[in-house]
């Protein structure tokens, strides 16, 4: 069966008719065409998928399309403003908080989430708030040190 | 007067060229290739570990509406494999099958559930043979031969002396033996294996985009396996996810998704999930190994004795070339005079092994650096001084002759000795606490590839037009280490330009010289020396332009990047005026710029396979490793890392730290929780929850330090930095736990079950010797 979404993504109003049964992560790569929220895993295992629900970092892949209902949905092609990348996104480009980058665009979701609800983060929050991505290139050391860069950013007015 | 000064990025810490389209969702990976009209493609795996194939079954999953094309074995009678000596894999099983998970058959329908439901419709039919799950079962006396040109299931026997081991190990003062064990681990790199293979059926030609590291050995196999001519083939790499090794060989994925084009006359894009990606394996092999060291009382080596067992998979591989490291790089990390290598490279019926970050090093060095520690700690002697007393003075040649041309490794000691306080701190720490040390290096490219055709090593071209943007054309595939970002950098240091004037065109077989690929860390060593050769190349075109225009010398051209002047009194032209002039001649401009290896550096021929190890550079690491036992739990928590690694000079510091950092980490995995896991041939482990990969909750602060010992033939003296550091830090946490609780662990991964067993165990004893006590009271 399938129903009528009606929800905000990145910002715009949008109305689609969605399987019951498709993901929320199926729907932003195939129907929408948002390839930057990625598939990393058979389901809920790496965080490479995650997207904000109304500010909250969720696993696209155990997220129902039809779930957002009137929801608020970004992705990692909804931040940054004019063009100009996010205060997460310099992050993690300028401190090398990405070598491959699939596990980026999750890593920088769960990141801006964090920063939204605790914009002074210590090393244990990030570790805490970044505790559910898996990324296999960085070690992690330079994903933290992209994290409090971002919020030094985000404090001298650059959004998350 | 123009104060002009040329570009300069040669040590500086640069973010990555393709960063900010990471960063922003619109880097392309392969699976991010999805367009209206695409098949979807799905593997049909074994569900037997061993058997002969009687019948596949594939009516019921033809008949399935929206089923456009399925093949088999029976449709492809070639053979693929990465080393020209050992091609003997199918895409698709013929004849038999040889692991749980091989793919048998494969579908291509209108969408991914249809092609789920026709994979659920196929029957395979064989006649079960005894599978051999272990190294023992293999060499059994009455083990069955799991290929029939592999007798007693040898994919290779390795044995060398060099020296007098004998000899040595009398003139040792203490000679002590251990037995390893390394599970087997996998690369899980965060993105799992896709292909999109595109087939132009009126012009006969084959497209294929692949998550690979090696483009060009990808377009050789279709070629093989499609029996196409290469000319018809187009290979394109798109953003990859990461390899650590498991693509640096062509995987049946990219053939099979090539088949079923072919065979639709379309477009198939294969995206194979996580379980499927750990099936597809190439990992590091299951490595048992008994070592024997001989050392005087001045902490000298005397002499070395291993044997080393692999436990390869069902398929060849890398296999020759794992087995051999294993040996060659026993070699150019200490002095060693007396040595003998016996290396048995086994087939088994489980998913085949390859080329893991560090290939053939990581469970050699563990088990050396362990025991050397074991035996220092036996001597009484410092497990630093231990390693003091046996350097290696380059420039040198290793017994088995391996060039040495650069030694930063005492420099990388003192950098952790130094920054770990460990003079001040070493058994010094609270209860559970301690401080482990080893050293690692590592290859900077093979000297010999794989395929040899005689053509330079590296290759790159650079197209120079009117619009005065410099495009790098390379082949090097940039799998996120940065390699793109280093080439951009290497020509800009030569012309004196800032980055922003140049790109860098990669990954399309139809637009850029071929490359042997990403592997070896052979990259910013062989492609980084072809980019400068290229840049001087381009400068040299420049430069003469400039001095026609100017009426002056070539020689008295000055090049200050953005300007060329003859004379510091001179105004000069602006690049953009050098670019006009230097067209006139032929229009645009396109220079080559070439590397080859030197005949000395090939390694030598005193046993067979002696070139495996052949390097024109060495990488040196050394590490401290602080940790904390919890006694009552077993868990182990590595509190900090110290790494120093010698990469010749950083070309770019932070992709070195980078990739310093990654890794220690991925070695800290390897050491503490990553394990593959079998039941009777079934991969347990085949999700991310139970191959255990370190989260950033479990991993530590990892401090670099970047030793400099400028190689004399690296690019602007660099060498490698992108696995040298993983090997040390196996040994410097099994050391570092020692020091802390005082059991020494040769099993690897290290899990909290393990440490808690040996604890439980000796409290048992020790509550023994208690009551024991209290009853003799």
């Amino acid at each position: 069966m399938a129903r009528i979404l009606e929800f905000t993504l990145n910002g715009r109003q949008r109305v689609d008719a969605v399987a019951d049964n498709l993901l929320l992560l199926d729907y932003l790569r195939e129907v929408v065409g948002l390839t930057g929220t990625k598939t990393g895993c058979d389901g809920g295992e790496c965080g490479a998928c995650t997207v904000l629900v109304d500010d909250c970092p969720r696993l696209s892949c155990l997220t129902l399309a039809a779930s957002v209902q009137k929801r608020r949905v970004e992705t990692v092609e909804g931040l940054g403003a004019d063009g100009r990348l996010s205060a997460v996104q310099r992050g993690f480009h300028e401190k090398l908080g990405s070598q491959c980058g699939y596990c980026t665009p999750g890593f920088i979701m769960a990141s801006v989430g964090l920063l939204r609800r605790n914009p002074h983060p210590s090393d244990d929050d990030i570790r805490q708030g970044l505790g559910s991505n898996i990324c296999r290139c960085t070690g992690y050391v330079k994903i933290i040190e992209a994290v409090k860069f971002a919020a030094t950013l985000n404090q001298a007015g650059v959004a998350p | 007067m123009n104060e002009m000064v040329p570009a300069h990025t040669i040590g500086a810490y640069v973010p990555m060229v393709d960063g900010p389209d990471k960063v922003s969702g619109r880097a392309k990976y392969t699976a991010d290739l999805i367009a209206p009209g695409m098949l979807a493609g799905r593997i049909y795996r074994s569900p037997y570990a061993h058997g002969e194939i009687i019948r596949v079954d594939t009516s019921a999953a033809l008949a399935l509406p929206g089923v456009k094309a399925i093949v088999t074995g029976a449709d492809c009678d070639k053979t693929f494999g990465v080393l020209p000596i050992a091609r003997s894999e199918h895409p698709l099983a013929r004849d038999k099958v040889r692991y749980r998970g091989e793919p048998v058959a494969a579908v291509a329908a209108v969408d991914d559930a249809t092609a789920k439901k026709a994979v659920s419709l196929i029957r395979l039919e064989v006649r079960k043979l005894p599978a051999l799950y272990t190294c023992r079962q293999a060499m059994a006396p009455d083990a069955g031969d799991i290929h029939a040109h592999r007798t007693h299931n040898i994919e290779r026997d390795v044995l060398f002396e060099l020296g007098n081991v004998e000899a040595g190990f009398a003139e040792a003062d203490l000679v002590r033996e251990g037995s390893y064990n390394c599970a087997e681990v996998c690369q899980n790199q965060m993105e799992m294996h896709a292909a999109v293979a595109d087939y132009d059926a009126e012009r006969d030609r084959m497209t294929v985009h692949a998550s690979t590291q090696v483009p060009y050995y990808v377009h050789l196999m279709l070629a093989q396996i499609l029996d196409m001519d290469m000319s018809r083939i187009r290979v394109i790499k798109p953003h990859v996810g990461g390899g650590f090794g498991c693509r640096t060989e062509t995987l049946n994925v990219e053939l099979i998704a090539a088949l079923l084009a072919r065979r639709t006359g379309g477009c198939v894009r294969m995206v194979i999930n996580r379980e499927e990606t750990f099936i597809t394996h190439r990992g590091r092999p299951e490595t048992d190994i008994r070592l024997k060291l001989g050392m005087r009382r001045d902490g000298r080596i005397t002499a070395v004795e291993c044997e080393c067992h692999q436990r390869g998979g069902a398929h060849s591989g890398y296999g020759v070339v794992t087995i051999l490291y294993a040996g060659s790089m026993l070699y150019a990390i200490y002095d060693l005079h007396n040595v003998k290598y016996l290396g048995k490279r086994l087939m088994t019926n489980t998913p085949p092994c390859g080329a893991f970050r560090g290939h053939g090093t990581v469970d050699i060095r563990f088990a050396f650096e362990s025991l050397l520690d074991q035996i220092a700690d036996e001597l009484g002697l410092d497990p630093i001084a231990v390693r003091r007393a046996n350097y290696l003075t380059a420039p040198t040649f290793t017994d088995n002759d391996l060039m040495v041309s650069s030694y930063g490794l005492p420099e990388c000691v003192d950098w952790v000795e130094r920054e770990s306080c460990w003079r001040t701190r070493r058994g010094k720490l609270p209860k559970g606490k301690g401080l482990g040390f080893a050293c690692s290096h590592y290859i900077s490219g093979a000297s010999k590839p794989v395929n040899w055709t005689g053509e330079p090593h590296a290759t790159v071209k650079i197209k120079l037009d009117f619009d005065g943007s410099i495009v790098v054309l390379s082949g090097a595939a940039d799998i996120g280490q940065g390699s793109s970002t280093i080439l951009v950098q290497t020509v800009g240091e030569v012309l004196g330009l800032d980055l922003s004037r140049i790109r860098v065109v990669t990954g399309d077989s139809e637009l850029v010289p071929k490359d042997n690929g990403s592997y070896s860390s052979r990259v910013t060593f062989m492609v980084g020396n072809a980019a400068i050769d290229a840049a001087r190349n381009l400068r040299q075109v420049l430069v003469t332009a400039a001095a026609r225009k100017l009426e002056a010398k070539p020689e008295e051209i000055e090049c200050l990047g953005e300007l060329y002047r003859a004379g510091a009194q001179d105004r000069g032209l602006t690049f953009n005026e050098v670019v006009t002039e230097a067209l006139k001649d032929n229009g645009t401009i396109t220079v080559t710029g070439n590397y080859s290896t030197i005949p000395e550096s090939h390694g030598g021929k005193k046993y067979r396979g002696a070139a495996i190890g052949g390097t024109m550079g060495y990488s040196y690491s050394a590490q401290v490793v602080e940790v904390s036992v919890d006694e009552e739990t077993g868990v182990v928590n590595v509190d900090k890392v110290w790494v120093a690694h010698d990469c010749g000079k950083a070309l770019n510091r932070l992709t070195v730290e980078g990739q310093v950092q990654g890794s220690v980490w991925m070695g800290m995995g390897q050491a503490m929780s990553e394990e593959t896991a079998y039941h009777e041939g079934l991969l347990v482990t085949g999700n991310m929850l139970d191959y255990r990969v370190p989260t950033i909750q479990d991993s530590p602060p990892i401090e670099v330090g970047i030793i400099e010992s400028n190689d004399p033939h690296g690019p602007f003296g660099a060498k490698e930095a992108g696995e040298g550091s993983l090997a040390a830090f196996l040994p410097a946490l099994t050391n570092a736990i020692a020091d802390a609780i005082g059991v020494r662990f040769n099993d690897l991964p290290v899990t909290p079950d393990r440490v808690f067993a040996v604890l439980e165990k000796r409290r048992r004893a020790g509550n023994g010797r208690r009551r024991e006590a209290s009853r003799d009271a």
